[in-house]
């Protein structure tokens, strides 16, 4: 008989705890930056990265997250929490990286995600700003003795599924009536090495990741690029909407190695910049004076961290996909003043 | 009311369907209404849509321009193609395996050991990943293609066959040739002075091959042009990695379930047999194999669906299967996830459940029966 009764019990328990916990959830959504205060309820940041790509994230010898988009997610780390080395990285694949974004798995994803107005209408997602400026790019052996994409025709090219760049080849074809065929693969790690294999006779990806994929190979110097860029690549960090503070605090962040750079304040010198500074621009930009900060529900040196956790745009550059790295020249990806496309909005 | 037992039972079988019944409606409600606060909609109009992606490997027809619909029928025939090539060789090497495992020879039966031990206590995946590189490692490029006689090339590309290019008649007679098979068991049975018609129906068979043969225009060679081969089939080594690392794991499987139902049929039937003299591969094949087969359909059936639905591991090595490019390319092109995944999952669902239908008819028609 109690057996009955406790089973009863239990019964309507669980019943009871699911209607709370789904109450739960849905009453979350009604507080301002759920995002930002999960966060620092959480003590960490949870970041959406690559499985491991060269340049934009892998992990290194020692097991320690490396690459541009990881400087990213560690410079909003130091923003919000004030420690960089508060982040938990999610690899995730191209397939499933939105999902895992919308599901609210991870806070922001940072992954060379193209912006797209398909992903920001269809998706409900937020392209916060681009961090990376690239285009498809095809890597083929020398010795195919291939100078341009259009020679490709009757071509294999090994990418990755779930891209736009799929959709770019098959647009490629259809303007120029050629056939390039594609091969699809889940994880970069088998798509290069099928690439390797000569099971396809080029890879594609944007500029960036190709330059990584190139020198993953046994031996690089076998690989050119071709001229042609497929399509132009904007890349750069992707949030939820309905948290557009949250997404702010990810733009700025990234504003804030830019204009560090501008300054001329690197993690060097930022310390130095502090004490002696009497710029009121650079004053501003330390938060010592005004309170730009506070104004995003953030710490007012938020920017001082970041670049004492990260440094500025341009040192994250250089190594990581820079000399120090996979050596690509700068171009785009350069301070506007120098010929690039990084303008990051004013700041006073 | 609590203290009758059969009341009981009615209150807790009511209770919980209604916990059941409420729990669904949250999932639904819970569903919806993320997709709404996140401006999702939800319905299946995208797949009308131009799907504009490659398919690399396809039995039916596929281009650029076709649908995100043609795409789905595309890979779900891909699926279903590696299944059935799956189901048959493991089941062959299953058999053999498993045999092999009751040898009376004492290498045969350790070898037969060892492979069972060591296939099943290693990941699939890591199999399929293993034989794709281990395929791909050992091929030559295109243009150095080992060439088989009988206008056959074989490269890392995969292997190419000559094809047979149809002329416009031949949809007619390729009817026919298939209605000639078909009905091929049906004529075996007719009677015919109290016997049966038996091999003289073996004539249909001929006469299909021959009518298919009518409606070949032309033989088509492959040759090497460019950067790859062009014309005749191409057999693609992710199909090849797949339907290896398929088969050699389920096999391993299948041979303890052959073991096991061969050493269930009664000792008796053997020793019998054998006092009547039969050789021994007679008493397997006509004595002890028909009884271990009933034994063995149900856990076969099993093994099967598995097989069927480890077929989605073929998208990590680049084969273009219903999960590789229906949740994949589409579900990302169209940004439709809980619709593309509930699209695979109904229809990995209805396959599954057709195919464990027609098992469970087979188990019946030869099971014994009892009186």
């Amino acid at each position: 008989m109690e057996r009955y009764v406790a089973r009863a019990l239990t019964c309507s328990a669980l019943i009871a705890g699911m209607v709370g916990f789904a109450g739960a959830a849905w009453s979350q959504s009604e507080v301002k930056s759920p995002t930002l205060d999960a966060v620092k309820k959480r003590g960490e940041v949870i970041c959406g990265v690559d499985t491991g790509i060269p340049g934009y994230a892998y992990q290194d010898a020692s097991g320690k997250w490396q690459g541009l988009d990881v400087a990213l997610c560690r410079a909003v780390a130091a923003a919000t929490l004030g420690d960089p080395e508060k982040v938990k990285y999610i690899g995730t694949t191209s397939k499933v990286r939105f999902s895992v974004l919308q599901s609210g798995e991870i806070d922001l994803l940072v992954r060379d995600s193209e912006l797209t107005l398909k992903r920001e209408s269809a998706l409900g997602l937020v392209e916060v700003t681009p961090n990376f400026y690239t285009g498809q790019t095809i890597m083929v052996r020398k010795s195919l003795n291939v100078a341009h994409v259009k020679d490709l025709n009757g071509a294999t090219v090994c990418l990755l599924t779930g891209t736009t760049l799929e959709t770019n080849i098959a647009d490629y074809n259809r303007a120029n009536n050629i056939k390039i065929g594609t091969l699809l693969f889940e994880r970069p790690e088998e798509a290069f090495a099928a690439a390797e294999a000569g099971r396809c006779d080029g890879y594609t990806d944007d500029g960036g990741s190709v330059a990584a994929g190139r020198s993953a190979m046994k031996k690089p110097d076998d690989w050119i690029f071709l001229p042609e860029v497929l399509s132009r690549q904007p890349l750069g960090p992707h949030t939820r909407q309905g948290d557009d503070r949250w997404t702010d605090i990810v733009k700025w962040t990234h504003f804030a190695m830019l204009e560090a750079e501008e300054l001329g304040i690197t993690q060097a010198n930022v310390d130095e910049m502090k004490k002696t500074s009497t710029d009121p621009q650079v004053k501003k930009f330390l938060g010592l004076e005004g309170d730009l900060g506070k104004g995003l529900g953030l710490d007012n040196d938020f920017a001082y961290k970041v670049v004492k956790a990260v440094g500025n745009y341009g040192e994250v550059y250089e190594a990581t996909f820079g000399s120090k790295g996979l050596g690509l020249p700068r171009g785009l990806n350069n301070l506007y003043r120098n010929g690039g496309l990084m303008y990051p909005y004013s700041w006073y | 009311m609590v203290r009758r037992p059969s009341r009981r039972a009615y209150a807790a079988q009511w209770l919980l369907l209604l916990a059941v019944l409420a729990v669904a409606y949250l999932v639904v409600a819970n569903a919806t209404d993320n997709l709404s606060r996140r401006n999702l909609s939800f319905g299946f109009g995208f797949l009308a849509d131009r799907a504009n992606f490659d398919i690399p490997f396809h039995v039916i027809s596929w281009t650029e321009s076709d649908s995100y619909r043609r795409a789905l029928l595309v890979s779900f025939v891909n699926t279903l193609l590696v299944s059935a090539m799956g189901i048959v060789a493991a089941t062959g090497l299953g058999l053999l395996i498993g045999i092999m495992r009751l040898s009376v020879n004492w290498l045969i039966r350790n070898l037969a050991l060892v492979y069972i031990e060591f296939v099943r206590n290693t990941p699939l995946l890591v199999q399929i990943i293993f034989w794709y590189f281990a395929v791909l490692q050992t091929l030559p490029p295109p243009r150095r293609s080992i060439v088989i006689p009988g206008g056959l090339l074989l490269n890392i590309r995969g292997l190419y066959v000559p094809s047979a290019v149809m002329a416009d008649r031949a949809s007619t007679l390729s009817l026919l040739s298939a209605a000639a098979l078909v009905l091929t068991p049906l004529v075996w049975r007719l009677p015919l002075k109290g016997g049966r018609l038996g091999a003289k129906a073996l004539l249909l068979p001929l006469a299909a091959v021959g009518l298919f043969a009518a409606g070949i225009e032309h033989i088509e060679f492959p040759t090497l042009t460019g950067f790859n081969i062009t014309g005749g089939a191409q057999i693609p080594p992710e199909l090849a990695a797949l339907w290896a690392g398929l088969s050699i794991y389920f096999a391993a499987f299948i041979a303890e379930i052959v073991r096991s139902a061969i050493e269930a049929v009664p000792k008796g039937q053997h020793d019998a047999a054998r006092a009547l003299g039969l050789s021994t591969l007679a008493v397997l094949f006509l004595i002890v194999l028909p009884q271990a087969v009933r034994i063995m359909v149900p856990q076969l059936t099993s093994q099967y669906l598995n097989l069927i639905k480890s077929t989605t591991l073929g998208a990590a090595v680049a084969y273009p299967e219903i999960f590789q490019i229906f949740a994949g390319t589409v579900m990302n092109q169209a940004g439709k996830e809980v619709e593309t995944i509930i699209i695979v999952m109904a229809i990995f669902l209805t396959v599954s459940l057709i195919f464990s239908a027609f098992m469970n008819w087979y188990n019946s028609r030869i099971a014994l029966v009892e009186r």
